[in-house]
């Protein structure tokens, strides 16, 4: 191993070592405070946020942007996701501070979970090889299973953790077993080297039969219908920053990886899979949609709209075009940035251990947090799609995409999809702002208000000015827009 | 030598033996039990089809993929026994305070 090979993950070594440190910091005896834990796992996201830019400056002078046998990649797909991700989990970090301190679980192992499920995440970010990527994807799962039942006295968490742990073990052993088949068939396990195989096959059940079964196992892990059974309880009894982690960075994380294998690995292959993606596709924006009208109960409600989520992404990456590539990547910021902003205004009307969660609860806050309920309003409206905000910029990108590869019928239905989904964004702001009676009881903390700021910044920003926003997607989704392009030219 | 074929229809057997296992059974630790068939019948996917191509690839793999599964027992069992702590059982039937 050279010097070069250690500064393409120095990022994430930097951040397992700290990750690790914070796990053992009580056990040590190193007689700090609970409060401490925060402003440790902040400075260590910060450094390792600045890891990731000096390293990657470093990389693009270097001949190739792929290290360890071709394992292990620094491109800018991979930067925009590990920068985007070490942003939320940040954001999560700020957001769980108070729930964790009204709990009497231990802070310091709670974050350097999260800093391992990061770890987890910016690995899959890199992963240009389906071993290294399903470890990143096991690494996040695992934290992710225990973050859930991490409040272990509380029946709903440990129940939640219960399903999703079955669930997801089942998913994975599913996946792997797609992963083993298209092993079988092209002999490798790099994606390169598989998609050069792809483009010499003409039919093979084997390989069919792998691929869909990988993409049961990533449609798990997106919550795609018919594989998000999962979702709406898991958010439910989560705690709520987890329910919000699970909601955005988890969920980009699976994206970064579904667009990464489909749109270099599986490239050439594209005809037999894209009608199925399509039905999932389809089928996820109805159900989610339409199921999210009729829940009463806030985190449902979002577990709905995120099913609904994960089928406008899928618009993008069947579409197989750079418009869709880079439409996924203004998206994934986009939703991540209007998600943890609502879940912060959810914690900003948490009263007790669950509290905070019905719709009703919403009930007069314009009274008592005016800025806030406006906010909530713009967030909302991001997840709609409507033009001011960054959130009609995705859309614009994903359902172009859709229609340029063919798929008029699927954007047709995204569009009605997304008119059903302002009924229930609105019965919020109708509970906010046109319910008399009740007043919202909130707790307002400093961090919850940079939280909601930073997110209705960016989402105000990037709705009015999107120019830097796609240029920033369209440079860092050409590496492998571009590398799908050559081998289509070359295999056709 | 036997052909890779038998291997792959064994190990196919044992993934479906493992769908179904997990599908049917309602203890807790026998799900667990067959996920852990799942897994290893990929196992011997992936060493049946490196033995064809004379591949390291595959052998670690599947060294991974067993270190993956200890830890995944690890967290799962620990699961299992909090939710005992508050239910005095592991039917997942018996978990039903969120519709499914």
């Amino acid at each position: 191993m050279t010097w070069n090979d250690v500064v393409f993950m120095l990022p994430e070594i930097i951040l397992s070592i700290g990750a690790s440190l914070l796990l053992i910091a009580p056990v040590i005896g190193w007689r700090l405070k609970e409060a401490s834990a925060k402003w440790a796992i902040l400075i260590l996201l910060a450094i390792t946020a600045l890891s990731v830019v000096i390293c990657s400056n470093v990389v693009e002078g270097l001949p190739q942007t792929v290290s360890y046998s071709a394992m292990f990649a620094l491109d800018g797909f991979a930067i925009f996701f590990k920068l985007l991700f070490i942003t939320a989990i940040a954001m999560i970090v700020l957001l769980s501070d108070d729930f964790l301190r009204e709990s009497r679980y231990s802070a310091w192992e709670y974050y350097s979970l999260l800093g391992f499920a990061l770890i987890g995440m910016m690995f899959m970010a890199s992963g240009v090889h389906l071993a290294s990527i399903y470890i990143g994807l096991e690494l996040m799962s695992l934290s992710s299973y225990i973050l859930t039942g991490f409040f272990k006295n509380e029946q709903k968490s440990t129940e939640a953790a219960m399903k999703y742990f079955v669930l997801g073990t089942v998913s994975s052993g599913i996946l792997l077993y797609g992963i083993s088949l298209i092993y079988g068939v092209t002999g490798s396990l790099n994606l390169l080297t598989i998609a050069k195989a792809m483009s010499t096959i003409i039919t093979n059940d084997a390989l069919m039969f792998g691929i869909m079964l990988l993409g049961a196992g990533l449609c798990f892990k997106i919550a795609a219908v018919p594989f998000h059974v999962w979702t709406p309880d898991v958010y439910e009894g989560a705690p709520t920053p987890i329910a919000a982690f699970l909601s955005t960075a988890s969920k980009g994380a699976a994206v970064a990886i579904f667009a990464r294998i489909f749109y270099v690995g599986l490239h050439d292959f594209q005809l037999d899979w894209s009608n199925i993606l399509a039905t999932i596709s389809a089928l996820s924006m109805i159900l989610g949609n339409l199921a999210a009208l009729t829940q009463d109960n806030v985190k449902r409600m979002l577990a709905y709209s995120s099913i609904g989520h994960a089928g406008y992404v899928l618009l993008g990456i069947l579409s197989l075009n750079a418009m869709g590539l880079r439409g996924v990547l203004i998206y994934t910021l986009v939703y991540v940035f209007a998600n943890l902003g609502i879940w912060a205004t959810v914690l900003m009307l948490r009263r007790h251990e669950y509290a905070g969660e019905r719709v009703d609860d919403f009930e007069g806050l314009h009274k008592r947090a005016p800025f806030w309920a406006f906010a909530m309003i713009i967030f909302l409206l991001s997840l709609g799609g409507i033009p001011p905000t960054a959130g009609f910029i995705g859309k614009y990108f994903l359902f172009a995409a859709a229609i340029q590869s063919g798929f008029g019928w699927l954007a047709i239905i995204a569009v009605l999809m997304s008119a059903v989904s302002m009924f229930f964004y609105f019965r919020i702001v109708v509970a906010m702002y046109l319910r008399e009676g009740r007043e919202a009881e909130v707790a307002i903390t400093p961090a919850l208000k940079l939280v909601a700021g930073v997110c209705l910044a960016v989402t105000l920003i990037f709705g009015i000015l999107p120019a830097p926003l796609i240029n920033q997607a369209t440079e860092s989704s050409s590496w492998v827009a571009a590398r799908a392009a050559i081998l289509t030219h070359a295999g056709r | 030598m036997i052909p890779t074929q038998w291997f792959l229809i064994l190990s196919a057997i044992l993934f479906a033996i493992g769908v179904c296992g997990v599908l049917t059974r309602k203890n807790g630790i026998t799900i667990f039990m067959a996920i852990e068939l799942m897994v290893n019948a990929v196992n011997l996917t992936f060493l049946a089809y490196a033995r064809q191509f004379h591949q390291l690839h595959g052998l670690i793999f599947v060294f991974f993929v067993m270190a993956i599964a200890a830890a995944e027992a690890a967290v799962g069992l620990a699961i299992f026994i909090s939710l005992f702590h508050h239910r005095e059982t592991i039917d997942v039937d018996e978990a039903n305070l969120m519709r499914w």
